[in-house]
């Protein structure tokens, strides 16, 4: 039998790490790209438009993640698409974060007094200049300490995509306490691996959280 | 000559009609001030003019052109109308200088140099040219109403409609705000307030409306209508408000 020393599983996490690190950096850019399109469409004046916005984030919001990853990484199979486990994942999270991405910044948007939408309005401007110039500076303040927040939701849900297989930390420590029969020691590595890059993010959102409040109240 | 031209207005918001017919007309260079109880339909009646309220029934005509209620219209109209809020509403994330020139330069696409000449010269018009730099939260009330009037006159509106622009303000802010008014008044523009100041209705204005129940229920100069009032319900408010 093979013996594994502390630094073969750790030097392997580290690998499983960076993937976790990677997913979750793709899905928040893809996912907040994705998610900017669907705040438009939420808060369009076309009801259509809005309505299907709004089934699409209920959809992500209502279900959990786990499925919608099953229901991607098979349902894209039986389709006769043959689709990694990395795709799968990048994807499943990506919508996942563009669902919740694009509630956190309505709110953030609707938080605004109204006056400002009536006196952009009233100089003329048009939906999108008042968007552009008014609207999203203001809501982009309010809303980076949720949105950094959020970021943390991300990081760990791609412990989910584990179970379809992608070799992030979690799916990598769970071969690996298979392997060493070390559960306790391999998982608690892995649970130090995910404070480590979430514990910063939370700190970041804290200190922008004071930061914005601080503007709002100079 | 005519600027605005409105005939039988009429305005509902679901079953609830706040303006039953009005009729009025305001010439260029005329100070319109209305007045009326809360609830006689005039910030309706201002904000119809302004394009941010549709309305039903009638005419409403705008330096010759009919208001469709288009949002193709909206634009055209709002470039020629002006309008200054009970609330300020200015963009707090801005300071009073970018407040004034960001819709002569997204709007009207002027030159940078030349917003910032026409910013300066706005906020110079209403006494605050030392505070371009300053942001809104940094400027008392009275201040912020002066630049949002300021931010109104960047964009040269034929009409500026002022919708209770004192009502906000502490009682010892609102002169500096009205003494702006006046001398815009004095300098020929076309204004239509609606206002609680009884005593500014009456010094500045040409011409005086009373509203009462969504119509216009007395009209013409204000120091014959405060003095002799034709009717009951004029005579009753003038006397609970004076």
């Amino acid at each position: 039998m093979i013996q594994f020393t502390l630094w073969d599983i750790v030097s392997h996490l580290l690998i499983g790490m960076g993937w976790t690190v990677g997913l979750s950096f793709a899905a928040f850019i893809l996912g907040s790209t994705a998610g900017m399109v669907m705040l438009f469409a939420r808060i369009s004046p076309n009801p259509l438009l809005r309505q299907l916005a709004k089934i699409y984030i209920e959809f992500f919001q209502g279900t959990p993640l786990l499925m919608q990853l099953f229901l991607l990484f098979f349902g894209l199979a039986l389709m006769g698409i043959d689709i990694s486990a990395l795709a799968t994942a990048l994807i499943g999270l990506t919508l996942f974060t563009s669902a919740y991405l694009a509630e956190i910044w309505r709110g953030c948007v609707e938080s605004l007094p109204f006056g400002q939408w009536e006196a952009s309005a009233s100089l003329a401007m048009n939906r999108w200049q008042q968007m552009r110039y008014v609207i999203i500076p203001q809501a982009v303040r309010i809303s980076l300490p949720p949105t950094v927040g959020f970021s943390v939701q991300v990081v760990k849900g791609t412990a989910v995509t584990s179970i379809i297989g992608f070799m992030e930390i979690t799916k990598t420590g769970t071969m690996i306490a298979n392997a060493t029969f070390k559960p306790m020691l391999v998982y608690g590595l892995v649970a130090i691996g995910y404070f480590l890059i979430c514990f910063p993010l939370s700190a970041f959102a804290r200190r922008v959280e004071r930061r914005s409040y601080a503007t709002y109240m100079r | 000559m005519q600027l605005i031209c409105v005939d039988e207005l009429h305005k509902s918001f679901g079953d609830l009609e706040v303006l039953k017919g009005v009729s009025f007309s305001v010439k260029e260079g005329e100070v319109v001030a209305i007045i009326g109880r809360s609830g006689s339909g005039k910030s309706t009646l201002l904000r119809v003019l302004n394009g941010l309220e549709s309305f039903g029934d009638g005419i409403v005509n705008i330096d010759g052109k009919r208001v469709s209620g288009l949002k193709a219209d909206l634009i055209p109209l709002r470039l020629k109308v002006g309008m200054v809020f009970q609330q300020f509403n200015l963009f707090p994330h801005l300071t009073a200088g970018e407040n004034v020139m960001l819709a002569p330069k997204v709007v009207k696409k002027e030159s940078r140099e030349h917003v910032t000449e026409l910013a300066m010269e706005m906020l110079e018009r209403v006494g605050l040219a030392d505070k371009f730099n300053a942001y809104p939260d940094q400027l008392s009330g009275g201040q912020q109403q002066r630049v949002a009037i300021a931010r109104a006159l960047a964009m040269r509106p034929k009409v500026l409609l002022c919708d209770e622009i004192t009502s906000a303000l502490d009682p010892e802010l609102v002169d500096e705000v009205l003494e702006v008014v006046q001398r815009l008044a004095a300098d020929g523009m076309t204004l239509i307030m609606v206002t609680h100041e009884m005593r500014f209705a009456r010094e500045v204005g040409d011409t005086l409306i009373f509203m009462h129940q969504g119509k216009v229920h007395e009209m013409g100069a204000p120091e014959e209508l405060f003095t002799r009032p034709q009717t009951p319900e004029l005579a009753s408010f003038v006397k609970s408000v004076l």
